[in-house]
């Protein structure tokens, strides 16, 4: 299978944003000629950059699960929830359902987002060629699991607006959703800046 | 990095006329995206460093129960500011108690000290009124006292109940001795003119356990009402008083009379030596306040009377005066068998306060202090030897309630063995007025039953017998004769009216005798006329009397006795 070219064994480049393929010229910074924007094979430091963004994430990401995310008062019962509590408390009051939906999008998916990303650029550092066809179709999933990050976020910023009946019953954001919100904006960075094509550059390409 | 850009000049060159990237300024370097993660690690710091300095001392308050507490949930307030929060509760190692670990704020870390206080602020509904009532929905918190000591503490009991006084609180506290607690309890208010100015802060029954001492809560600026002369009465209950004004009601406030209270008010009368009282001064708490504002009662001394006459209507708490004095009332009264003299003495128990008497105690003090005497049991016996005496009088004719009164009376009899040195005091006894008197009594009933009324009525009946034969024999010799007597004496009457009538007659005016005697006087009256024509002839013709009358002169003579005054006398 290795009869077809690289693009970079043909000394070729292509644009990413107007498709002119150009000749590679090993300039450094180089940009397209036709449209302006910069021109590269893989995105540059997209490693340093993915690890960057995700370490930066999951450095917030401990924040947000240990900080109170939502304030709900409730005729004068104050009641501050973290995600884990709200989950736990969820499932205390007979909502299982709710309580696995959140549970999903606000432990299971930025945790999985983690992993996922930190096994690609693992593999991609090490350029083994080991399941790529997978590791290709678990960025995709990561890559369309990210839209759906923000539920939490959305949650309280939706009940905050909607549920402000005073003393009776009263929703108040905290600074944990603001690191949860950040966790997730940086995932989405990290799994965007990294390069997928990197996941196929290596020497042994028999998939 | 790890992007196989390496250059591959030897591959075909398949784009020959291809056209050639252009050179871009790259506006800033890709490291720079390692101060994301780095903001990050600053801001997760900062976060954690943040907690660190916020993390005040944990302490473990131990309560009854752990109702309404809530792990992780119950906060601690001090002025309604949280300050600290539970973070767990379990069971103490006897599972007596319920232990409660609290973590406090770094700023609240000062209020761990020795005498801070904590208790569950939940809803409370009492006579004395509602508390914590926001605490129902909201959820209990646990209230701070925060202390004043400086000596740190970790571990706390709670107070089952919150305290009535704050360490912050403006005021001042005062002792007050009780015989009982009465309705009272903690946070029973305190009124000043029916104002609530204080509230009982705490009460322990005395060490003797004959007593209640309570401890009061005057809060700023009220507390400098509290005088050297204040007195302090329960104010529980209502004050039913029958007199001569009629019934009479005195309660304080509705609540006060369900829930207790004490009220205190300055002693009536002026004050001079009237001064604010110090912290912590100690009062009588009276049971009514009539018995605040009488004079204050002193110690209490015991004194023993033996009665020997039956005391019907004696009752315990009967009163004891001097000379008409309310000074003490009765404790016991019991009875006794006297071999001796085969009698059954009253052995009669009262308490009296001396200084109810005012200047006669402490002058009497005075005296016996002078003297040496302690407590006073020489000028007792010296009075006892002047005659103090007790008696039991009668309080109430209609009830015949006796009560016991103590005076001087001088004629008493001597109490041979008196001793003063017995330990109750003895009073000596004589008898009530009223025994003095049934005895009186009875000592003329006595004599009056000795009176022989029998012989008397026979004596009597005797005498009337022989009068009526005296009068019988009146009756008959007696009367006739005076009868004849009166006949007569009648008689002689009626001669003496006929001699009377005679005598009428003859000076009558037309009785002879008159007419007589009339003609009497007449023949008189010419007789002097005829005299003294003669006296006057004589008087002008003197020498007829030796010559006669001459017979020349008839003229002038008759002219002459009409002019004469002498003719006009004629009658």
């Amino acid at each position: 299978m290795s009869a077809l070219p690289r693009a970079h064994e043909l000394g070729l480049i292509g644009c990413h944003v107007c498709g002119l393929v150009c000749r590679d010229t090993q300039i450094d910074h180089a940009a397209c000629p036709r449209c302006g924007s910069s021109l590269h094979r893989r995105k540059p430091y997209s490693c340093m950059r993915t690890w960057a963004l995700l370490i930066a994430a999951f450095i917030f990401y401990i924040p947000a699960n240990v900080l109170p995310i939502m304030r709900t008062v409730s005729l004068g019962d104050v009641d501050d929830n973290t995600i884990l509590s709200g989950v736990i408390e969820l499932w205390q009051k007979d909502s299982p359902d709710l309580a696995v939906i959140v549970f999903t999008a606000s432990i299971v998916v930025p945790m999985m987002k983690f992993l996922v990303i930190g096994t690609l650029l693992l593999s991609a550092h090490r350029g083994t060629p080991w399941a790529r066809r997978q590791r290709a179709a678990l960025y995709r999933l990561v890559e369309f699991v990210g839209y759906w990050s923000m539920l939490d976020v959305f949650v309280v910023a939706l009940l905050t607006a909607l549920v402000q009946f005073g003393f009776f019953s009263q929703v108040e954001p905290l600074p944990g959703v603001v690191y949860f919100g950040l966790t997730v904006v940086l995932t989405m960075l990290a799994s965007q800046s990294f390069d997928p094509r990197l996941i196929w550059d290596c020497q042994d390409d028999d998939d | 990095m790890t992007d196989q850009n390496k250059p591959n000049t030897s591959g075909p060159n398949a784009g020959g006329n291809l056209p050639e990237p252009v050179v871009k300024h790259r506006r800033f370097n890709a490291s720079w995206i390692w101060l994301v993660p780095a903001v990050a690690a600053l801001i997760g710091l900062s976060l954690v460093i943040n907690a660190w300095r916020q993390q005040g001392p944990s302490i473990t308050i131990s309560f009854q129960t752990a109702q309404g507490l809530e792990s992780g949930k119950t906060v601690v307030k001090y002025k309604d500011v949280v300050i600290g929060k539970v973070t767990g509760i379990h069971l103490s190692q006897d599972h007596s108690k319920v232990i409660v670990k609290v973590d406090l704020e770094k700023s609240a870390g000062g209020i761990a000290v020795s005498d801070s206080r904590f208790w569950v602020v939940r809803p409370r509904i009492g006579l004395g009124g509602v508390s914590g009532i926001d605490t129902l929905l909201s959820g209990s918190f646990i209230g701070v006292d925060v202390g004043k000591s400086t000596q740190t503490q970790t571990d706390f009991v709670g107070l089952e109940n919150p305290p009535s006084v704050l360490h912050d609180s403006r005021g001042k506290s005062f002792i007050l001795h009780s015989g009982d607690l009465g309705s009272l309890d903690i946070g029973s208010p305190v009124y000043y003119r029916r104002i609530q100015v204080g509230r009982v802060a705490s009460y322990k029954l005395d060490d003797d356990g004959k007593g209640v001492t309570l401890q009061i809560f005057i809060d700023s600026p009220h507390d400098k009402l509290v005088t050297t002369e204040s007195r302090f009465w329960n104010a529980s209950g209502v004050d039913v008083t029958i007199s001569a004004e009629g019934l009479k009601l005195n309660t304080q406030s509705l609540a006060t009379v369900l829930a207790g209270g004490v009220a205190f008010n300055d002693a009536p009368g002026p004050h001079p030596d009237e001064k604010t009282a110090e912290e912590n001064a100690t009062f009588s708490l009276f049971d009514t306040e009539a018995n605040a504002m009488a004079p204050p009662n002193g110690e209490p001394r015991y004194i023993v009377m033996r009665f020997d006459q039956p005391l019907r209507g004696l009752t315990v708490d009967a009163p004891v005066e001097f000379r008409g004095i309310n000074f003490g009332h009765v404790v016991s009264i019991r009875m006794d068998y006297d071999e001796k003299t085969d009698k059954f003495p009253i052995y009669v128990g009262a308490l009296i306060y001396p200084e109810r008497l005012g200047r006669v105690h402490t002058k009497l003090e005075a005296i016996a202090k002078s003297h040496g005497d302690n407590d006073m049991s020489q000028i007792v016996t010296t009075m006892v030897a002047k005659g103090l005496r007790a008696q039991a009088k009668v309080g109430n004719l209609l009830t015949g309630q006796l009560f016991i009164s103590l005076d001087i009376v001088p004629k008493a009899p001597k109490v041979p063995g008196y001793d003063p040195n017995a330990r109750p005091l003895q009073i000596p006894t004589i008898p009530g007025s009223f025994d003095k008197l049934q005895e009186q009594m009875a000592q003329i009933v006595d004599k009056l039953s000795k009176i022989p009324f029998d012989a008397i009525g026979n004596n009597l009946n005797h005498t009337l017998a022989d009068l009526d034969s005296t009068i019988k024999q009146v009756n008959g010799n007696l009367l006739p004769a005076f009868q004849d007597t009166l006949k007569g004496v009648n008689r002689t009457m009626g001669t003496a009216n006929q001699t009377l009538g005679t005598a009428n007659s003859a000076l009558s005016a037309d009785s002879p005798l008159q007419q007589n005697l009339a003609g009497t006087l007449q023949e008189l009256q010419r007789m002097a006329r005829s005299l003294r024509a003669l006296t006057d002839y004589l008087n002008t013709q003197p020498s007829s009397l030796i010559r006669g009358r001459s017979k020349d002169a008839p003229l002038p003579d008759t002219s002459t006795p009409t002019a004469q005054p002498q003719q006009g006398s004629k009658p």
